[in-house]
């Protein structure tokens, strides 16, 4: 077909705009004065829409492109959509916290984007070592915008702590590919398991390891327990925005590849990385809400609070169904919304220097802004599971997919969510903790509530929006994961 | 049967509207804010009535019914009422005016976010009554805790804080596995619909490890609403720091989220594990009735005192659920509705003296009937209410549970029958401390007597109580035939598979032979129905 090379294109259209709009961005920068630097933010939520158009036009054309590396199927399309959602809000939160905190650089915008394409490949990879330059495509630029308030010290220790620990993670990863390979001769993620199947017990076992390899890169980044360590430490110490995108984004495209490497490729392992995803769901959410419920620092609360959260989506993971994936893709989706939200708040009442992050700064917000805390409090109550929110349907379709399961897991994974469930409990007192704080204390005297820039009204309302829209009307969006999860190749 | 399809949804959702129109107002407009939450919630009340008009007492089916696809085609918009839902709503929208004007003065800080969380917690409590889909029920469910939380925390007392997060978490510890549950429950029927849900119970019989697990799960969200001894604690801690509103609220009708749930669902969709634990449960209820008699008698605080009473009253409940049998189980109901509007006028009655002297000490006040002859007379008629005097309502209620249960279990309604006699040691005496002898207090010598505002919800409570006294027929002819079909499908696997265990089943059948015979009619036209479906 003549049109072959352009269907290429068509297919990692949304990385392309991605990235060209933040070469633009690059480009421009010199030539903008400080005032105006405002607007390379403003580009670069236009090259963010653009791309979700050309997500919808990736839609239209799905197949394979440039030699089977890269596969456009409606899981890539969901998954891309709610990345580059995140990093559009993410960019629209930035945009008055750079000019509040003096740092208002055209880099940071294109950084954003050239991170968002990296996960965009994530989404769509079929084969690993491409997924492996994305991976590295998003970190490089993640451990950038994670020190990028260059002189605050704990941004630095943060973006050093994460680009020590993510280079081992990835090595791992990389590690991991090279023995997939060894023991299949392949690394296309859909060959991987015809070749599991055909191979000798030898090559399952390194293949295995492999698989177990991989599981350490990704797991690092879905930070998820036994590699949740740095977790807290790097969202505290990154500026707000990036640690809304970071919790966001990231995620998101890192449980995509997981799911792909995972369901496809080892699909007919699934006996074996059941029990690992068993433990590390319940490790997962155990450590990520224990230690949420002792925090006084709002920020680092949430960032323990999305631990626990990636422990949930483990919870469907481990279901190793379609209906699994669907609900997989539905927690990641509302999980954007709610997460992203409540750190664009953060970021707004953090005020100069990020001062004012502590429980008690949030005193009395509900009688001097209480539009704003009613916004906090709706992501807070999504984040804690309470009905008509997308949190509480997210949750929903985990245990339900998870219990769905029963015929082959067992037991065991009844017990999974009875611990799910009881852990989400315990996650309702460190949430209502803050809403204690926002209406029932009194507020504070040196406070002076500045009001919300109109980028960052933007950024809280759409996420308001999603997450009340996911949990009152999610046939659409439920049924597109759906959609999205039958068109993965399993085996 | 359809006569009016929406009428239920406007029922539902009339207050959420109401919401909308609270929100466009200014918060410093707080007369406008009261009248508009009033208007409303009397509006509500008016076509909550319209329910009564073409409701079928003959009929043990849901009535109203409205039905929808939501989420998917497992999750159903789904909703009707019967015997057993439709006065609880009216209970609901009867109490909520009466909330609303009893917070008309005392409270002044961020009116608009109260009577806000009011009307929300009525369309929240509606729902749960009204729904027929388990999911959609849990979501209402989910949804009354929230406002309660708000009001607890916000506009409560001084250990407010406290209350509000223990009340939270008490809840959504239970209500959580009872997500599990219902999950569960899906996954082996297919459909989160009740009917549905029923359907494949009857044509099934799960294991008995299942149904117990289920009915535990269940059972215990219900048992911590109610609340049963020993879940009970979260309550007086929660009534004691709750703004009046919300004591009337919580008490009126929150409470009765439990014991409605335990009859709609746990009971009929569960029976075997229903009655295979029906001898623990009554022994919690029946210790609850007298623990709860005990520790109210010695209660320093009044509205400490009041709130014992509820466990005390809805332990009569929910012994009268578990006797299975026709009359207790009415009793039951009977009882949940006395409770609410009895309780609710006691806490009106202690909110309206708080009012007045901020405290809520017994030794604080003494005499009062010298200083507002109106306002203790009304105690005192609530009071009576409250502790079953004939032919005040609360009579009605606690001598059919006492009958039904009496029936199967004579034990069981001896015991109960003493919480009857402690409820009026606890009543009488917190009565003559309050308002006889001499004044003890120099303050309350001048306390003012109830006002026009106060004499209307006195009356109107005090109206209900007499009404609800002398007219019971009215609402048991009405609750019949519904409460026969669950009685029919609690007994049926017992009668059927099982000879009888204890010899409270043996005498369970006597008693319903000596039904009369209209109810055994409805019955059978309900078995009819049913056969046909």
């Amino acid at each position: 077909m003549a049109t072959g090379q352009m269907l290429n294109l068509f297919r990692v259209a949304p990385e392309f705009l991605l990235c060209i709009a933040g070469i633009i961005i690059m480009l421009l920068d010199p030539f903008v004065g400080p005032a105006r630097k405002r607007w390379l933010g403003w580009l670069g939520f236009a090259g963010a829409l653009f791309a979700l158009l050309a997500v919808h036009r990736a839609y239209d054309s799905q197949g394979f492109a440039y030699d089977n590396l890269i596969s456009t199927d409606v899981f890539s399309v969901f998954v891309h959509s709610v990345v580059i959602i995140a990093a559009a809000l993410a960019i629209l939160g930035s945009i008055d916290y750079l000019e509040r905190e003096g740092i208002q650089r055209g880099e940071y915008y294109a950084l954003v984007l050239f991170g968002a394409a990296g996960m965009g490949i994530l989404a769509g990879a079929n084969e690993l070592v491409t997924a492996f330059v994305g991976l590295e495509m998003s970190s490089i630029s993640t451990y950038i915008l994670v020190g990028f308030r260059r002189k605050a010290a704990a941004s630095n220790e943060a973006s050093i702590k994460y680009f020590l620990l993510g280079s081992f993670a990835t090595a791992f990863f990389l590690y991991g590919i090279s023995m997939v390979y060894g023991a299949t001769g392949t690394t296309y993620i859909d060959k991987v398991a015809a070749a599991l199947q055909s191979g000798q017990p030898s090559d399952l076992n390194l293949a295995v390891l492999g698989l177990g390899l991989i599981f350490v890169g990704l797991g690092f980044k879905t930070v998820i327990a036994p590699f949740q360590v740095y977790g807290p430490d790097v969202y505290e110490g990154a500026p707000t925005p990036v640690t809304a995108f970071l919790a966001s984004a990231p995620k998101v495209s890192a449980f995509a590849l997981m799911l792909r490497v995972f369901y496809v490729s080892f699909g007919s392992a699934s006996d074996f990385w059941f029990w690992a995803l068993l433990i590390s769901a319940i490790l997962t959410m155990c450590i990520g809400n224990f230690a949420a419920l002792v925090q006084t620092n709002v920020k680092r609360m949430l960032a323990y609070s999305s631990i626990a959260h990636a422990g949930y989506i483990l919870v469907a993971f481990a279901a190793s169904t379609t209906l699994g994936v669907a609900a997989v893709l539905f927690y990641l989706a509302a999980y954007v919304f709610m997460k992203v939200g409540a750190f664009l708040i953060v970021t707004h009442l953090g005020q100069q220097g990020e001062r004012r992050l502590d429980i008690q700064d949030y005193a009395g917000l509900g009688t001097r802004q209480p539009v704003l805390a009613a916004c906090f409090s709706l992501f807070l109550l999504s984040l804690l599971g309470l009905p008509a929110t997308g949190g509480f349907l997210g949750k929903f379709f985990a245990f339900q997919s998870a219990l769905d399961a029963y015929s082959t897991h067992g037991k065991w994974i009844v017990w999974l969510v009875v611990i799910a469930a009881i852990n989400s409990v315990i996650g309702a007192y460190y949430y209502l903790r803050v809403i204690i704080s926002m209406y029932f204390a009194e507020p504070s005297r040196d406070y002076i509530p500045s009001s919300v820039a109109p980028a960052l009204v933007v950024a809280i309302f759409i996420a308001a929006v999603g997450t009340l829209y996911l949990g009152i009307l999610p046939s659409g969006v439920l049924a597109f994961a759906q959609r999205a999860a039958d068109s993965l190749p399993l085996h | 049967m359809l006569h009016q399809p929406l009428l239920l949804s406007v029922i539902t959702f009339l207050p959420l509207l109401s919401v909308i129109a609270l929100l466009l107002l200014r918060s410093e407009d707080h007369v406008w804010i009261r009248r508009i939450a009033l208007t409303a919630s009397l509006a509500e009340f008016v076509v909550s009535l319209l329910l009564l008009r073409n409701f079928d007492p003959n009929n043990a089916a849901f009535q109203y019914t409205e039905y929808h696809n939501w989420i998917g085609d497992t999750i159903h918009y789904h909703l009707g009422v019967d015997g057993i839902s439709l006065f609880l709503v009216l209970l609901t929208t009867f109490l909520t005016p009466l909330a609303i004007l009893c917070s008309w003065n005392s409270i002044q800080e961020n009116v608009k976010g109260f009577f806000l969380s009011l009307l929300v917690i009525e369309t929240a409590m509606i729902g749960v009554f009204v729904s027929l889909d388990l999911f959609l029920f849990f979501v209402f469910w989910e949804l009354t805790l929230i406002p309660m939380y708000f009001m607890i925390g916000m506009w409560g007392h001084d250990e407010r804080i406290y209350a509000a997060v223990k009340f939270i978490l008490y809840t959504m510890f239970g209500s959580i596995l009872m997500l599990v549950a219902i999950i569960w429950l899906r996954q082996l029927a297919g459909t989160f619909d009740l009917d549905g849900i029923e359907q494949y119970l009857a044509s099934t019989t799960l294991s008995h490890r299942t149904e117990l697990l289920l009915f535990g799960a269940f059972f215990l969200a219900f048992a911590i609403k109610v609340p049963l001894f020993p879940l009970h604690t979260w309550l007086p801690d929660a009534h004691t720091n709750a703004p009046t509103a919300g004591s009337v609220i919580l008490a009126g009708v929150m409470l009765k989220l439990g014991t409605y749930g335990i009859l709609r669902f746990c009971v009929p969709l569960f029976p075997e594990a229903a009655h295979e634990l029906s001898h623990l449960i009554g022994a919690l209820a029946i210790i609850g009735i007298v623990y709860g008699a005990l520790v109210a008698t010695v209660q320093t605080d009044l509205k400490r005192l009041v709130a014992y009473t509820s466990v005390s009253h809805l332990g009569f409940v929910v012994l009268g659920i578990f006797a299975f049998q026709t009359t207790a189980i009415q009793g039951a109901i009977y009882q949940m509705l006395n409770h609410g509007v009895s309780t609710g006028a006691l806490f009106l009655c202690v909110g309206m003296l708080y009012d007045r002297r901020h405290t809520h000490e017994i030794k604080q006040f003494g005499g009062l009937a010298t200083p507002m002859p109106v306002l203790m007379s009304f105690f005192l008629f609530v009071a009576l209410s409250s502790l079953a005097l004939p032919p005040l309502n609360g009579f009605i209620g606690e001598f059919m549970i006492l009958i039904g249960t009496y029936l199967g279990h004579h034990a069981w309604a001896s015991w109960a029958a003493s919480g009857a006699v402690l409820s009026a040691i606890y009543l009488l005496w917190a009565y003559q401390r309050v308002a006889l002898g001499e004044v003890t207090v120099e303050k309350n010598k001048t306390l003012p007597d109830a006002s026009t505002r106060e004499r209307i919800i006195l009356v109107t409570a005090a109206l209900a109580i007499l009404f609800m006294g002398i007219a019971s027929p009215l609402f048991t002819r009405r609750m019949e035939a519904s409460v026969n079909s669950v009685v029919e499908r609690v007994n049926q696997p017992v009668n059927a598979s099982q000879p009888p265990r204890a010899p409270g089943v043996g005498a369970k059948s006597t008693a319903q032979a000596a039904m009369p015979a209209t109810n055994r009619s409805a019955s059978l036209a309900v078995l009819e129905t049913r056969g046909r479906q």
